[in-house]
């Protein structure tokens, strides 16, 4: 459940830029990789706890995010779907296994004086580390949202999603605002990254793995959706915990993805999706 | 000018069935995969190239197929030329687990165990030979225009009175089938299977990029594709895991993906035609 924070956090960033340019974000989960990685960087040279650290991922991350839509995504915003998926794959291919070079195969995990120590919330006993977590990602799932409806830099995002051409008419820049998106989205996953880093180990291969859960999330919410994704993400937590407790672990994601299947069988949209134009 | 590209590229499939008794065996590992990649690359064109439905997902009707070759091949002692065949009706894949399946080697030519590499050289450029034929001869039948018009405006296409639902999932069906086929081959090629190397991404990517980078939707693209960059990841494989940076070759592939995508999306094959054209 308390990974179910991060997992919308993750999931947030990739519906926005989805939502803002119609693009899906096949690096995702590999942007995602780079912040636990800077996370551990950070601990392990400069012992920079990660629940600080991960403002700093968020920086670096925003600049990776802005960096490839200004030189790579802006060329195809209008170019066939296919197209773009390639395109994103290629991404991916070269930031996982850049991970790969650079910090090798073995599984990492950062470590974190609050990731030993556990409370009491009620009947239940928590790690810390999680709760922290949880907390942070929705607080900024909440920021972000404060940001796309109360700041003029929120608003033209929410303009250029809704209607390019008109943004673009009333003087918006949209390629500005399109990179803007989507380094606020890589922002996101990178932050979420560094949150997860002291719970569980990581390696590059996982960047995968874990651009498939965002769009599993992104589905169930609906495309697009910020509360969506945030409650999707809630869910799907909530599920494969539910499915590695009463069925085997390793069946987990078979419960996350049956239920991709049932919501799309049934509500194509998604959750709190609108109707595809 | 066109003339001779074409005797020139006859002259040269002349020459393939030659290449075991001339050149070593490092060449003859090196066209295996060439022609399996081919093969697979033109098999995911029926679909992705000519019906223009991307698919993401092809590695898993590669693994559907290498894991019911080995499963009945290993518990059944079915035969796997039997099994190409069968792959479509009988997909019980999610039995060999987590752990993988080792096939133990006989070198039984009806069990499509050879001691000889060049056997499965043969096989794989007969495979590839054969699935360019029926591309070539699908491209020409009605079946290949409905595709076509599928790919270019599937309402228009609709609009005409084409049920292009039926004719997606007949490229579809098609395309998985000698996809699976492929399986099979790679089961017995390798004789080892890992859920993960079979049904991962990665090799959807493998099988997807070469037929990008050859041409999409074109007879030959695919098969170019798969002379480019075959050899290239096996040469880059080898010597960038000699100086231990594994995962290098990848990102040369991700890099040759944005770069086709951005500045050669039609793929080399077209640009090649018309150079030839002219």
């Amino acid at each position: 459940m308390l990974f179910g924070g991060v997992f919308s956090l993750m999931a947030v960033g990739l519906t926005l830029i989805f939502g803002v340019m119609r693009v899906v974000n096949f690096a995702h989960g590999d942007m995602m990789v780079w912040g636990m990685y800077l996370a551990w960087l950070m601990a392990t040279r400069g012992g920079v706890d990660p629940y600080l650290g991960f403002v700093v991922c968020a920086a670096a991350l925003f600049v990776l995010g802005f960096v490839v839509q200004r030189v790579l995504v802006q060329r195809i915003v209008d170019a066939p779907h296919e197209m773009q998926i390639l395109l994103m794959l290629g991404v991916a291919l070269v930031l996982e296994n850049l991970a790969l070079l650079l910090f090798g195969p073995e599984p990492q995990r950062v470590r974190s004086a609050l990731a030993q120590s556990t409370v009491w919330l009620g009947p239940v006993f928590v790690d810390v580390a999680r709760l922290i977590a949880f907390a942070v990602a929705v607080l900024l799932t909440l920021l972000l949202s404060l940001f796309l409806y109360r700041t003029d830099v929120g608003r033209s995002i929410r303009a250029a999603a809704d209607n390019p051409y008109g943004a673009l008419v009333i003087g918006t820049d949209v390629r500005r605002v399109y990179a803007v998106a989507f380094g606020v989205g890589a922002a996101c996953v990178g932050a979420a990254g560094a949150l997860v880093a002291p719970l569980l180990p990581f390696q590059p291969p996982m960047g995968l793995q874990l651009s498939v859960a965002s769009f599993n999330i992104v589905i169930i919410g609906g495309m697009g959706s910020l509360l969506g994704a945030f409650v999707g993400g809630l869910i799907v937590a909530v599920a494969e915990s539910l499915g590695a407790v009463f069925l085997k672990p390793s069946l987990k994601e078979l419960v996350s993805f049956s239920l991709l299947v049932l919501i799309l069988l049934f509500r194509p949209a998604g959750i709190f999706g609108r109707r595809a134009s | 000018m066109r003339r001779v590209a074409i005797a020139a590229a006859v002259a040269l499939l002349a020459m393939l069935p030659l290449v075991p008794s001339v050149f070593g065996s490092y060449a003859v590992t090196l066209f295996t995969l060439i022609f399996f990649y081919g093969f697979l690359g033109q098999a995911w064109n029926i679909v992705g190239g000519y019906a223009g439905q991307l698919s993401a997902g092809h590695a898993a009707f590669l693994g559907i197929g290498a894991y019911t070759a080995a499963l009945l091949s290993v518990e059944r002692g079915v035969t796997p030329w039997l099994g190409m065949c069968r792959i479509i009706v009988s997909n019980t894949e999610a039995l060999g687990g987590a752990v993988g399946y080792y096939i133990t080697f006989t070198g039984d030519p009806r069990q499509f165990q050879f001691q000889d590499a060049r056997a499965y050289y043969y096989v794989a450029l007969v495979m590839m030979l054969a699935v360019t034929g029926i591309v070539a001869w699908l491209e020409r039948r009605r079946f290949g225009v409905y595709l076509s018009a599928i790919r270019e405006d599937e309402s228009a296409c609709e609009a005409l009175g084409v049920n292009t639902f039926r004719y997606k999932m007949l490229a579809m069906m098609l395309s998985s089938f000698l996809t699976g086929i492929g399986g099979a081959f790679y089961a017995f090629y390798l004789f080892s299977l890992q859920p993960a190397s079979v049904f991962g991404i990665p090799l959807s990517v493998e099988i997807i990029i070469r037929a990008i980078v050859g041409g999409a939707g074109t007879v030959l693209g695919p098969i170019l594709g798969s002379f480019i960059l075959s050899p290239l990841a096996e040469l880059a494989r080898y010597y960038f895991a000699q100086g231990g940076w594994h995962g290098a070759h990848l990102v040369v592939y991700g890099l040759l993906l944005i770069a086709v995508v951005l500045f050669l999306p039609e793929g080399a094959y077209p640009r090649l035609a018309r150079l030839f054209r002219r």
